[in-house]
């Protein structure tokens, strides 16, 4: 089947990473970001830091935050409930600024991993965006410096119709 | 067979100006014995088992600074897959420090899985650390030490080291984390 059009494109989220001055990708393909994660390898700008299960990732952005780097972590909604000790001590310990990436599996509600993400987010105070065409991707942004300015974890979830609900 | 306490106040003894992320028995321990504790995370720092992680994330950032973590047999068997995910970034200024005690000694000495009949040097060996080490007793490490942490990392070092079930544990370092942060970061930007 040919893929639909979409309105949400690699190259603008790359841009706008870009612009916020990211430094790292802390990241796990995954098939809701997975254009994301493609186009980040075709690129020198911003190191990829892949990794093998969402809670290392959490950790890792953490170091490089205290390295004085900028990273963004890049994984599925599922990766966060996997990752949530390591977001917990980010967010109520560590108090460290974290820009979380998060595909949107199920996010018309067909599969429990999205029914339960935005309750997830708002009993934890993390804030979010929804970014889903070229129109959203400032958005990236307005998080970044809500993250910045709050030292918590802001999350910008990404929805693409062509990968599926 | 070595004292855990040893271990830790030989590291520091050498450390010079590294960077240290401490977890679990050896992070209650950094704290009596450092020599520079404005450049340390310990125990509270991390979620059980991250050591090794917040530790990379700091050794891609300060690529100038020697990065050491101390972590414990059991928080490694909670993110086994940070040995493959350091191999692969390979940071040369990196030393994982793995403190094989076959417990649980902060929740009162339960067994590890398969406690005893694991190399964690294999594993790291395995998941590509150009450099793997294994030391028993204080001297042989006291002996090596300047060597290990001079090699181009990533570097393991697995040690042998007691249960010590028949000691007190040190008391947690009732600390504000963010507080710790705040004089990690601050210490960092100045040197």
């Amino acid at each position: 089947m040919v893929a639909q059009e979409t309105g949400l494109t690699a190259e603008r989220v790359v841009d706008e990473l870009k612009k916020c001055g990211i430094t790292h990708l802390v990241c796990l393909a995954d098939t809701k970001t997975r254009f994301i994660y493609e186009a980040m390898m075709n690129q020198k700008e911003i190191t990829l830091v892949p990794f093998c299960r969402e809670g290392e990732a959490v950790a890792i952005a953490a170091g490089l935050v205290l390295g004085g780097k900028k990273p963004v972590v890049l994984y599925q909604n599922t990766g966060l409930y996997e990752a949530g000790d390591s977001i917990r001590t980010v967010s109520f310990e560590l108090h460290l600024p974290l820009l979380m990436l998060i595909g949107y599996r199920g996010w018309k509600g067909t599969d429990s991993a999205g029914i339960i993400f935005e309750p997830t987010l708002d009993a934890w105070g993390i804030k979010y965006y929804l970014v889903q065409s070229d129109e959203d991707v400032e958005k990236i942004s307005i998080g970044d410096k809500q993250a910045q300015e709050t030292d918590k974890p802001v999350a910008i979830l990404i929805v693409r119709e062509e990968q599926g609900p | 067979m070595m004292e855990s306490f040893e271990a830790v106040r030989i590291i520091s003894k050498h450390r010079g100006d590294a960077l240290i992320v401490a977890d679990m028995t050896p992070g209650t321990e950094l704290p009596l014995v450092s020599t520079k504790p404005e450049l340390d995370l310990s125990w509270h720092f991390a979620a059980m088992g991250k050591a090794s992680s917040v530790a990379l994330g700091l050794a891609l950032a300060r690529p100038d600074r020697k990065v050491f973590v101390l972590d414990g047999d059991g928080a490694l068997l909670m993110n086994l897959g940070s040995l493959v995910t350091i191999a692969h970034m390979a940071p040369p200024n990196f030393t994982h420090f793995l403190f094989d005690n076959r417990v649980y000694r902060c929740t009162g000495g339960q067994p590890l899985p398969r406690a005893g009949k694991l190399s964690f040097a294999n594993f790291a060996r395995e998941a590509g650390y150009p450099n793997v080490y294994e030391f028993a007793d204080v001297e042989t490490l006291e002996k090596n030490i300047d060597t290990v942490i001079n090699q181009v990392g990533p570097t393991f070092v697995c040690l042998k080291v007691s249960p010590a079930l028949d000691k007190p544990i040190p008391p947690f370092p009732y600390v504000r984390v963010s507080d710790v942060v705040d004089r990690f970061r601050a210490a960092l930007q100045r040197s």
